[in-house]
């Protein structure tokens, strides 16, 4: 098992080379640089002072050179300084926004997983009965809405309308003056309508997912035999059904470990939420590319974790898998 | 983000929402004094689009940024409600005779931020800055004009030029930097890009990113603490959005889009909240005809394309309204002026016609006019993330192909558009825009040296008495003599059309009606930000 997990890191590493130099140079194929954006159609900006600022940045050396330098502060962790006016450092600009982008994405999974597992239990078990085709339109309904149509309509609504939510943002002014019970209340309320927008494009996939999974499951033998051995339909499905169509999710949630700091920029627009979504989507309009490339490497890196974490976990809540890599590493 | 970079001089805060009012749409709540005396406290919410970049004027270029500085800082002069120069931390200057030399004497009560006094020794800090070639700013154009600085004694400051600069003096409005903590240190790593120490009406308090950036009135500001205690920018990406937060009361200022001006605020509930008004913006909308290609080489296709365009149409269709038609560079309500140009009304008999003599004809009645077997035919190219622009574009490509002239409009991210498109000259028409302020200097637009790579006069227009009109032009000193060389320089512009010139659009601020002591202006209507107050019994925010 050890030698597994360390072959399994050992790979990571040339892959996340290959991810970061596609991506390197697939960014620097778009046209622009970020001198052009910083002091074009200003007329107080000369030619000089873009050539300048080209050599400051480095712009100036071929790209090769360019990747190998950025490569080397990387191996030393060093994200390097963004190209923005305010030359901060990628690190600090991606810490900033992380917190508020993975607590939203976290809420999201477990408003979507709270939801969707019964959903899709209930509908497998009640197959094309009339709940079933009920939750089958209202979660598609939600995935085909345009999440920031929904969320101008519920902004409206709630925050204009009824007065009883805010509008956007993460806290109200004058937050610091609260209580501390106020205070947690002041964020919930903040975090209503983003979580649900967020959530809710998310239900249909996992809500079906779920179901054919169960399906699956109910049509085992193991599901006959135990129904035979005179068990309660009630531990039937969530004892020995659920445990097993829940197998799965474990994929789910490991995949979805990158979507935890990636943030969607129409969301975080919409709700003046500034999240990691905002951040790349400014960055890539700025081509600033040491933040671009700091956001794709720490995505990348999460990424193949991801991935590796959710083998592992595989082996370990699964006997079966966990058996026959025993086997492999064996011959 | 696109506005940054229509910048046509440095412009502090005040001068982003320059321009007459040209029709206030206030009105007094009845029975309400407004001759209340004025009072302390309360806090004033805005919402600002992007978040700011740096708070160190230097660096900033963006208008996020630019009007938060605004607030912070403060230059020697700066415009007055009715756009002339006056005295900021100068209490009054002196320009020699022969317009070569300015002398500021300089306040002598003004403290910054963190309690270290204001001398001149911080105004010559700021111009080698500024000068510097290590220093990333987009602002040193107009410091390389002076000839060298002398700080003759702690409150006199004097500036030599080689030549008269006319220019010259409003360039000094730039923000003043605090010498004591920026010498000798790399100013792009500097701690004030994030923690700001100026002079100004406003000290930095808070600024969380992506979210709000907090400011606190300054008790020893020099021409007294302002009456709004502290004043927030919440960074709101998205306008409608930040229409929603206007709707429930939780911005006290919102630019509103013409539709939501007209339509959309229209209710009593909206009009209890707040006052609106409506004034000029300095910058105007233009289709610009690349010079270098043959096509748009004779004049009279130019001004055919010009008649072809209902300026007016655009105005009513893109703007419901608020704007007016432009003739030239400058706006109607401003001493540069020039009314009696010739003007290009909406006449497409006559635009057939020039073009008739130009040669083109429809030969194989195919509906699109044609000249030794080629088509006229070209492509109108524009930046994304612009509404009015590519609407404009639409409007304008029907009124051509009435006069048979085929036109494709194409929309382009921003970056690309400059890097593929105007950079090399690639384009064959262009809708943009520029945003100017009260000083008239055209130079770097319209002057033939300017026609480089990555230069303003990307069309190519190349005049030889434009070129001298604009060379004088900034020699001197006296509006009246001044403004004989403007008004031949439009004219010609006018004669040429190397733009049709589109339109003029107005600002449409919201302001909360809390707010008292707002009095539109030339300047607009934030210009005597520090002196608008709300009565006690009114305010919002006690803490």
């Amino acid at each position: 098992m050890l030698s597994y997990v360390t072959r399994r890191i050992i790979m990571l590493v040339p892959l996340l080379l290959g991810i970061t130099l596609i991506s390197f140079v697939v960014i620097h194929l778009a046209p622009g640089e970020p001198t052009d954006l910083q002091t074009q159609m200003n007329p107080q900006a000369s030619s000089e002072l873009q050539d300048r600022l080209r050599v400051q940045y480095g712009l100036d050396k071929p790209l090769y050179v360019q990747y190998g330098k950025w490569l080397a502060q990387l191996v030393q962790f060093d994200f390097g300084e963004s190209f923005a006016s305010d030359r901060r450092p990628v690190l600090d600009k991606i810490l900033e926004r992380l917190p508020v982008t993975i607590l939203l994405n976290v809420l999201s999974i477990v408003l979507i997983l709270a939801v969707s597992v019964p959903l899709g239990v209930v509908s497998a078990i009640r197959r094309n009965s009339g709940f079933d085709r009920t939750t089958t339109i209202l979660v598609f309904t939600g995935f085909a809405m345009p999440s920031f149509w929904l969320a101008l309509l519920l902004m409206d609504w709630f925050g204009v309308r009824l007065g009883v939510l805010p509008v956007s943002g993460l806290k109200s002014l004058g937050y610091e003056y609260l209580s501390w019970g106020a205070q947690l209340l002041d964020r919930i309320t903040h975090l209503i309508l983003p979580v649900f927008v967020s959530a809710i494009g998310g239900l249909a996939g996992f809500s079906r997912y779920m179901r054919s999974n169960m399906l699956e499951v109910i049509r085992q033998d193991y599901i006959l035999t135990a129904r035979a051995k005179g068990l309660s339909e009630r531990t039937v499905i969530y004892k020995h059904a659920l445990r097993n169509a829940l197998l799965p999710v474990i994929t789910i949630l490991g995949l979805s470990v990158p979507g935890l700091i990636g943030g969607s920029v129409i969301f975080e627009t919409i709700f003046a939420i500034p999240g990691m979504g905002k951040l790349f989507y400014d960055g890539v309009m700025m081509r600033d590319y040491p933040l671009i490339m700091g956001i794709l490497v720490i995505g990348a890196m999460l990424t193949l974790l991801g991935n590796l974490l959710a083998d592992l976990s595989y082996a370990l809540a699964d006997p079966r898998i966990r058996h026959s890599q025993q086997e492999n590493s064996s011959t | 983000m696109h506005t940054v970079f229509y910048k046509l001089a440095f412009i502090p805060l005040l001068l982003l929402f320059l321009g007459a009012c040209s029709n206030s749409e206030k009105n007094s709540l009845p029975g309400v004094d407004q001759t209340l005396a004025p009072e302390f406290g309360d806090t004033f919410i805005e919402a600002s689009i992007g978040d700011a970049s740096t708070l160190l004027p230097v660096l900033a270029s963006d208008s996020a940024s630019s009007s938060i500085n605004g607030l912070i800082y403060n230059g020697l002069i700066r415009y007055d409600k009715d756009l002339q120069i006056e005295g900021e931390l100068a209490e009054s200057w002196e320009i020699a005779e022969d317009n070569l030399t300015i002398t500021f004497k300089l306040r002598q009560n003004v403290k910054w931020h963190d309690g270290a006094p204001f001398t001149a020794a911080d105004v010559k800090f700021t111009y080698d800055l500024y000068i510097d070639p290590n220093t990333p700013t987009a602002y040193a154009e107009a410091f390389k004009q002076v000839t060298h600085v002398e700080v003759s004694d702690p409150y006199t400051f004097v500036v030599h030029y080689a030549k008269p600069y006319a220019p010259a003096l409003i360039s000094w409005a730039t923000a003043v930097h605090p010498r004591h903590l920026l010498e000798g240190q790399d100013v792009t790593k500097s701690k004030l890009a994030r923690n700001p120490v100026g002079t100004g009406p406003y000290r930095f308090s808070e600024w969380l990113g992506g979210e709000k950036i907090v400011l606190e009135s300054n008790p020893e500001y020099f021409e007294g603490q302002p009456y709004i205690k502290r004043v927030v920018y919440r960074i709101i990406p998205d306008v409608s959005t930040q229409f929603l937060e206007l709707q429930t009361g939780s911005l006290d200022f919102m630019g509103l889009a013409p539709l939501q001006f007209a339509r959309q605020t229209d209710t009593p509930a909206f009009r209890r909240l707040y006052n609106k008004y409506r004034y000029l913006n300095f910058g105007y909308t233009y289709l610009g005809y690349n010079l270098k290609k043959p096509l748009f080489q004779d004049k009279r296709v130019r001004q055919a394309l010009s008649y072809a365009i209902d300026k007016q149409e655009i105005i009513d269709g893109v703007l419901l309204g608020y704007g007016v038609a432009a003739t030239g560079p400058y706006k109607p309500d401003t001493w540069v002026y020039n009314p009696d140009v010739p003007k290009y009304g909406y006449n497409p008999v006559k635009a057939k016609q020039l073009l008739a003599e130009a040669g083109w004809q429809d030969s194989d009645n195919n509906g699109i006019l044609d000249k030794d077997g080629a088509e006229l035919a070209f492509t109108i190219v524009t930046n994304q993330g612009n509404d009015l622009r590519s609407k404009t574009g639409e409007i304008i490509q029907r009124r051509f192909k009435e006069i048979g002239v085929d036109v494709n409009l194409r929309i382009i991210e921003w970056a690309t558009f400059l890097k593929e498109f105007i950079n090399p000259g690639n384009f064959d028409a262009t809708i943009l825009g520029w945003t100017g302020g009260p000083e008239p200097d055209q130079y770097n637009i319209w002057h033939s040296s300017k026609t480089g790579p990555r230069e303003l006069n990307f069309i190519g227009f190349k005049n030889a008495e434009v070129d001298q009109l604009l060379e004088e032009g900034r020699r001197i000193f006296d509006l009246q003599q001044r403004k004989v060389y403007y008004d031949r320089f439009q004219t010609i512009l006018a004669e040429e059309q190397p733009y049709t010139f589109l339109y003029i659009g107005e600002a449409l601020p919201a302001v909360s009606r809390r707010f008292r002591g707002v009095e539109p202006a030339p300047a607009g209507i934030r210009y005597n930000f520090n002196h608008w107050f709300v009565p006690k019994a009114e305010q919002k925010y006690s803490r």
